[in-house]
């Protein structure tokens, strides 16, 4: 094959198929400790360890909440935590049946001589990293590369650093165990329409797709993390029903068939937006080669981290938040949701953080 | 969009979904003059107009046939040809749910320090020639990249020529009316395995989706006419599922999509050959979001040529053997041949010929 082999190749695939499970998705709770110290501090809530522990075990032990997910991405730091009760994180999540994954990458710096478009570091060591993090538990991991669109971009360096940076992780993490998420996400910051993204888009996974196989990435083995294609923040909205048009025209034009999902980041969009817009996609009746689920963070988590306000007697009523949005999700992925969510406080709220660094 | 959507796009995108509708295909009957003489030679026929025109009105007023065939791939000559009758060929086809396609490539030619790889020529003036062709009827395009497979083949430069050629030679097409059939052919000639033909069927792939995006191509009023994946011509032969396998594989990795259809030349394989192996890849129970068929010109031509030995009297008995050959390879698309279609010995008769040029 034109992809390389490696010995855990049955299993990158059985991985990344069993994460495309219909009905289930990821949720993202790898926020470094800087950013998850800018939501802890938007409820008041100390940023130290035992803080951002309560908040994963919080998460991980809600009732009903585990069925939905079938893989959840940790920080570094969350992957060798335990619960209260001792049970490292990780044992407690594939027990459940949900496969636990790690952030790899080490942020953005910029590219010299462009408009602040960046590059994503983490390269060093990553083979060695990546084993350690199989021995510890991990089955998939992340990487997020960041565009943006304005008048000169994304520019073809920014796309092809981008690119072939992402295709560079992914191979590194198959060759030690682990399933990558190629995260090309493309800011919704701006003024442009929804056409416009959608170009951009085509053209940014048109790249990714050349530089995998240019790697030898198996693409079986792997998972795409894309934004979903929709105006620019500044832009009139648009109904889910012309987002779920233009994102899975974007996908057909560009991702084969051997992946086995996509799984959308949130952006700046609200728990609600993204539920919605992520069910009229899997309502579309078009070809879809890959099933579509979530990859989400803040659109999982935001009105849970309200409801809890770092107070343990809030605990029960921000995990029922927190299965509210679950199963919303879980239902998106099959097409039915009926967008009758209780909406908690701050389901309707958007995300969107102007230029938004994790 | 990334892609370019002229004031055909509507159009090209209905034909290409035509050409491509399950239970038809595609006669490749655009032998140029040269290239028909041999075929010629080989029943002891002249070469010349009225014997070029009677073969194609012999295959194209076979009864029965035209259910099986959505499409004719014609020369020049023979898109302003009549039937004896003084029907245009253009209008007898359309008539009966045949589009006209024409051959717009004008051959291959060396590329300077490789080792005998070549690029294909055709580009002066094709916006032009493709008005014509459509103003004659012509609703689709193709063009035949060819590249080799040996110790240091193919090259890199060869693959991105040929890559590139394809692309803008597809966007001229599109911009006059014509969908483009892409087809970058990877010759059987040598002694490697399948592994090495699906390893660099994928590379060559990867590399015209890139460039089609490139150059903004809209994939949905595109076909592509890709080689099977199998050993090589001095190899050992292997099961039709085998062949299925991999290059079901193969297209999986690289084709979005987005592509309505795939239909396949038959290189050197032999008529039975080549209609076993498409049976076998719609057999085949995986994913696959473009319809499978043909794209045949020796393979849908032999054992007709040679019943007709250029005679009148042979007609009907010929029309009879295309008949046959049409149903075999309209059934393989529906995965419904069960084999052995005329036992005609010319059926199973190998046509690969060393270093094939059109």
């Amino acid at each position: 094959m034109s992809c390389f082999t490696t010995k855990f190749a049955d299993e990158l695939i059985a991985n990344a198929a069993y994460i495309g499970t219909p009905g289930k998705g990821i949720l993202a709770a790898d926020e470094s400790t800087g950013t998850i110290g800018k939501r802890l501090a938007s409820i008041n809530v100390e940023n130290v360890e035992s803080n951002r522990r309560a908040l994963r075990e919080l998460l991980f032990t809600t009732p009903g909440a585990l069925p939905c997910l079938s893989g959840v991405i940790l920080f570094e730091e969350t992957l060798y935590q335990k619960s209260s009760n001792g049970t490292p994180f990780v044992e407690m999540l594939k027990s459940a049946g949900v496969l636990p994954g790690i952030k790899v990458d080490k942020g953005t710096v910029e590219l010299a001589g462009t408009n602040g478009e960046t590059t994503t570091q983490g390269l060093d060591g990553l083979g060695e990293r990546c084993k350690k993090y199989y021995e510890a538990g991990a089955r998939f991991a992340k990487w997020r590369a960041v565009l943006k669109i304005g008048q000169n971009e994304p520019s073809e360096l920014a796309i092809h650093e981008n690119a072939y940076g992402l295709a560079r992780y992914a191979v590194i993490c198959q060759e030690n165990g682990l399933v990558p998420i190629v995260e090309p996400e493309i800011l919704v910051d701006g003024s442009h329409d929804i056409h416009k993204c959608a170009a951009v888009t085509e053209r940014v996974l048109a790249a990714c797709y050349k530089a995998l196989s240019d790697h030898h990435v198996l693409l079986e083995g792997t998972l795409l993390k894309p934004n979903m294609v929709t105006p620019g923040s500044e832009s009139a909205k648009v109904a889910p029903e012309v987002i779920a048009e233009h994102t899975v025209r974007a996908l057909q034009r560009t991702v084969p068939a051997a992946v086995p999902a996509i799984v959308f980041l949130s952006g700046g969009q609200s728990e609600e937006e993204a539920t919605r817009n992520l069910n009229a996609m899997n309502q579309l009746k078009t070809k879809k080669p890959w099933f579509l689920s979530f990859s989400f963070g803040r659109a999982l988590q935001q009105s849970t981290l309200k409801t809890w306000g770092g107070k343990e007697e809030n605990v029960k009523k921000a995990q029922e938040a927190f299965l509210v949005r679950c199963k919303a999700n879980s239902e998106a992925t099959l097409g039915a949701y009926k967008g009758d969510a209780k909406l908690g406080e701050g389901a309707a709220e958007s995300l969107h953080v102007k230029d938004y660094k994790y | 969009m990334s892609a370019f959507v002229g004031k055909y796009a509507d159009e090209l995108i209905k034909t290409a979904k035509y050409i491509a509708t399950p239970g038809k295909g595609i006669l490749a009957a655009d032998e140029s003059t040269g290239t028909i003489g041999k075929r010629f030679a080989s029943i002891n026929v002249e070469n010349n107009e009225s014997n070029r025109q009677a073969l194609r009105e012999l295959l194209f007023t076979s009864p029965g046939t035209f259910p099986c065939l959505s499409g004719v791939i014609l020369f020049e000559e023979t898109l302003y040809q009549k039937t004896s009758e003084g029907k245009p060929f253009v209008d007898l086809l359309m008539e009966n749910g045949v589009i006209p396609g024409i051959k717009v490539d004008k051959g291959v030619v060396d590329l300077a320090g490789t080792n005998g790889e070549t690029t294909t020529q055709g580009l002066d003036s094709l916006g032009t020639r493709c008005q014509e062709y459509y103003k004659a009827g012509a609703r689709f395009a193709k063009w035949r990249a060819v590249l080799k497979i040996g110790a240091t083949e193919p090259s890199e430069l060869s693959i991105q020529e040929n890559a590139k050629g394809l692309a803008r030679y597809a966007i001229i097409c599109q911009e006059n009316g014509l969908v483009p059939i892409v087809e970058p052919e990877i010759l059987t000639d040598g002694n490697h395995d399948i592994k090495k033909c699906a390893a660099v069927t994928e590379t060559v792939l990867a590399a015209v989706y890139k460039a089609l995006n490139d150059h903004h191509v809209l994939l949905e009023g595109t076909l592509l006419k890709p080689n099977m994946v199998t050993p090589g011509s001095d190899s050992a032969k292997v099961t039709p599922e085998v062949i299925a396998e991999y290059t079901v594989t193969a297209l999986r990795r690289t084709v979005p999509p987005a592509v309505p259809g795939i239909v396949f030349l038959s290189g050197g394989q032999s008529e039975e050959e080549a209609t076993l192996n498409l049976n076998a890849m719609n057999k085949l129970a995986v994913l696959k979001p473009w319809t499978l068929t043909f794209s045949f010109g020796r393979a849908l031509q032999q054992s007709t040529l040679k019943a007709w030995a250029g005679k009148t009297e042979n007609v009907a008995k010929a029309q009879a053997t295309f008949l046959t050959r049409c149903k075999a390879n309209s059934d393989a698309t529906l995965g419904k041949y069960t084999g052995g279609a005329s036992g005609d010995s010319a059926a199973s008769e190998s046509l690969y010929v060393k270093g094939y040029k059109y």
